[in-house]
């Protein structure tokens, strides 16, 4: 094995620990800080299953951020929903068989690339060209934007310009899911967008990309408008109740 | 009104409040007066800074951060989208950017990440992240003082970030490093000493009363009472205290009287309660919102009332539906022996608490109440949806209530009703630019270039549909209306209550 081949499987390693570990914190911290009082934002649905629905309608279609700005909405949806297709196409390397599902969203998973660059790019004009978004935009949004158009025009030039061996990266991925470790073709746009995704995966769980755990623990969103109905008590809270009950 | 000390915003020809360019520093002069010694003592705060203050204020964060969800993650998720930038009245009134709910967020999150955050604490230039400086706390201060809480921010954010949350533990903070507002924490100390925001003890009160009684009288012929401290009453009625004293509230409390009245109700006012509205939320200080809220629970258990009715208060209603069944158990649902004290005295048939809007409503619906429309045909109506009840609360059985039950029954008492701009009402309202803690005299700039998006959209109806009078459902709504508008050049007579219109058309039958 090479060098090369040893560094990106140490990293692809310390990367996925890292990610899932760090996720599982964050979702662990979140989980067990209480919320002490009924907050949802109203109108709000007064049952479990309207606000299961509510959730959905905020993942699957951004439903505050349409009411709010359009083009945040088009820009940040051509974005996410460009970005799922990618992922969903690139579950082909880590699977020996691609179900129909993978098979069939091959084509468009290719070309939901071009979206998901358009749509990064239309969110980073927008932090220079609105005053009020470049006032609140810190280094870090700028990189964050850059990495991720990075990952996404590497992926590009290996699927429209220059193919790397597909047979050898699958045959590398699949290895470490397996453990059974493989070269990696030492391809230049390959290694960079690697390197990349792995960057991705570790600055996760210590960024703003916790808004994806975060936005289903929001209270204002994930709660019940029932406080008439039901009492919800915080354990901390409950314990005023014993000095004076 | 005196000249102001400051430029008056332009209204704009149409209900659209233009979005202004950034304006960096326009509103940093504006500082809420600083609390004293007394009320900060009595709250059980620090008074001044001392030497330890940076310690005492990430302390405190940190103690935040592990009781309310709601700041844990919201410091987390925002991604400086700028969804948020254009939505806050202060800064489509003022152009300071420290107005726009994320930058507002913004000073609380450059600390959070200096001293919580691993790429905080390691490379503070690269994510924003600050040292918390006497400067950063002055800027809390000042900005934590210009936002009304109204959660107009948190309709609009992709993950719910509700600015109003941060802005309550960025006071509730300042407030243990020392810094405490004035307004706020001496109205604190007067519900807690007196009973009510105002500071009216129980014999001013009284005497009150007795002279409404014989006002409504000598207008209608028809003795209408308004009983206090009633043992074995039906229903313990609590309401702003502003409602007895100032105008235009007052005219609202004849409303609920009348309607009390016109139902035969058998219903008390307490002197030991004779506040709705809860300050302790504008500060985010659980234990002290719990305690005061407490009062109401007190009552009613001396008093022994089966049903608990709420008179029109925005941030009160808030607290009594979302949060009182949590802090006294009025409500249902508890399996404690705490609310099953109270639970059980309470009458199940009806919502506890219930708002005098629902009340009213469901009299009108069942036939019980009478009204001549053609008595408020010199008015022409819209209603302005108060922030906490539009965002924090409902009305009725379904969600939205909140907007159509005010707006039903003025239909049913008027004939001349017409809806502000879609985009300014609803779930989308603006808030009136005092609530949350701003309706103070030492904010009045803040408060009328806060009130500029409502007082477009007021405008337009006032032109196109000849709208002449602004009904509202909130004490704080009716008392920075009525000093506002007239910058605007609308007179105070045009702002008034829900209730006031009830009361000018409700037939009362003489005994």
């Amino acid at each position: 094995m090479s060098a090369l081949t040893a560094l990106y499987i140490g990293l692809y390693y310390v990367a996925a620990i890292i990610l899932i570990g760090g996720l599982a914190y964050r979702i662990y911290e979140y989980a067990k800080t209480p919320a002490p009082l009924n907050i949802p934002t109203t109108p709000a649905p007064t049952t479990a299953m309207g606000v299961r629905f509510r959730m959905f309608r905020e993942v699957a279609f951004f439903e505050s951020l349409f009411k709010s700005n359009k083009w945040i909405w088009l820009f940040g949806y051509l974005f996410h929903v460009g970005l799922a297709l990618v992922l969903l196409r690139h579950v082909r390397y880590f699977v020996a068989e691609p179900g129909v599902l993978i098979t069939f969203i091959q084509p468009f998973g290719k070309y939901a690339s071009l979206a998901m660059v358009a749509g990064l790019a239309g969110l980073w004009a927008r932090r220079f060209l609105v005053d009020r978004v470049r006032y609140i935009s810190t280094p870090s949004d700028h990189l964050m934007l850059a990495l991720l158009i990075a990952i996404g025009l590497s992926g590009m030039a290996m699927t429209f310009v220059a193919h790397t061996d597909i047979v050898q990266l699958k045959a590398f991925a699949l290895g470490l899911v397996t453990f059974d470790w493989q070269p990696l073709p030492g391809d230049g746009a390959l290694l960079v967008h690697l390197f990349l995704v792995a960057l991705l995966m570790i600055i996760f769980p210590i960024s703003k990309l916790l808004h994806v755990p975060g936005v289903f623990f929001s209270p204002t969103r994930n709660q019940v408008d029932n406080p008439r109905e039901r009492r919800h008590l915080a354990p901390w809270a409950a314990a005023l109740d014993k000095d004076n009950g | 009104m005196a000249a102001p000390q400051f430029e008056v915003p332009k209204l704009s020809d149409t209900a659209y409040t233009a979005v202004p360019k950034v304006q960096e520093g326009s509103m940093a002069h504006m500082k809420a007066f600083v609390a004293g010694k007394g009320p900060q003592e009595f709250l059980g705060y620090p008074h001044e800074l001392g030497e330890d203050w940076q310690e005492r204020v990430i302390d405190r964060m940190g103690l935040a951060l592990k009781k309310y969800r709601s700041l844990r993650v919201f410091m987390d998720a925002c991604v400086h989208c700028g969804a948020c930038t254009d939505k806050c009245h202060y800064f489509l009134g003022t152009g300071d950017p420290n107005n726009m709910p994320v930058a507002r967020q913004e000073l609380m999150r450059k600390v959070y990440r200096r001293y919580f955050t691993l790429p905080g604490k390691i490379a503070p230039w690269l994510v924003g992240a600050e040292d918390l400086t006497k400067d950063t706390l002055d800027q809390w201060f000042n900005y934590y003082h210009q936002c009304s809480e109204c959660r107009r921010c948190s309709v609009y954010c992709p993950y719910g970030i509700d600015t109003a949350e941060i802005t309550m533990a960025g006071r509730e903070i300042l407030n243990y490093a020392g810094y405490g507002q004035k307004y706020s924490n001496e109205i604190l100390g007067k519900v807690q000493k007196i009973g009510n925001n105002l500071g009216l003890p129980g014999p001013a009160l009284e005497d009150t009363l007795a002279g409404l009684e014989e006002d409504i009288e000598m207008d209608t012929g028809v003795a209408v009472k308004m009983p206090l401290d009633v043992q074995g009453a039906e229903i313990l009625f609590v309401t702003p205290s502003a409602d007895f004293f100032s105008e235009p509230h007052v005219e609202s409390l004849i409303g609920y009287a009348k309607v009390f009245h016109a139902a035969g109700a058998s219903w008390t006012m307490s002197s030991h309660a004779s506040e709705a509205g809860n300050f302790g939320l504008f500060n985010g200080n659980y234990e002290q919102m719990r305690k005061i809220a407490m009062r109401i629970r007190d009552a009613a258990l001396e008093l022994g009332v089966k049903r608990i009715i709420v008179g029109e208060c925005g941030h009160a209603w808030r607290v009594a539906y979302a949060f009182w069944n949590t802090l006294t158990g009025i409500g249902y649902g508890g399996n404690d022996p705490f609310s099953i004290e109270l639970q059980k005295q309470l009458d199940p048939r009806y919502k506890q608490p219930t708002h005098i809007c629902e009340y009213t409503w469901d009299l009108i619906q069942q036939g019980v109440l009478k009204f001549d429309k053609s008595l408020n045909d010199h008015r022409t109506i819209t209603f302005h949806d108060s922030c906490n009840v539009a965002r924090g609360s409902r009305m009725g059985d379904e969600p939205g209530g909140q907007f159509t039950i005010p707006r039903n029954i003025i239909k049913a008492v008027a004939n001349n009703f017409h809806d502000m701009a879609e985009e300014t009402i609803g779930e989308s309202t603006f808030c009136c630019g005092g609530g949350g803690g701003v309706l103070t005299d030492d904010l009045m700039e803040v408060r009328v270039k806060g009130a500029l998006p409502r007082m477009n959209a007021y405008n337009a109806v006032a032109q196109e549909k000849g709208v002449n009078f602004l009904a509202l459902i909130c004490a704080i709504c009716k008392a920075q209306f009525t000093k506002v508008v007239p910058y605007y050049g609308f007179d105070m007579s045009q702002v008034g209550g829900v209730h006031q219109l009830v009361s000018t058309a409700i037939k009362l039958e003489q005994d």
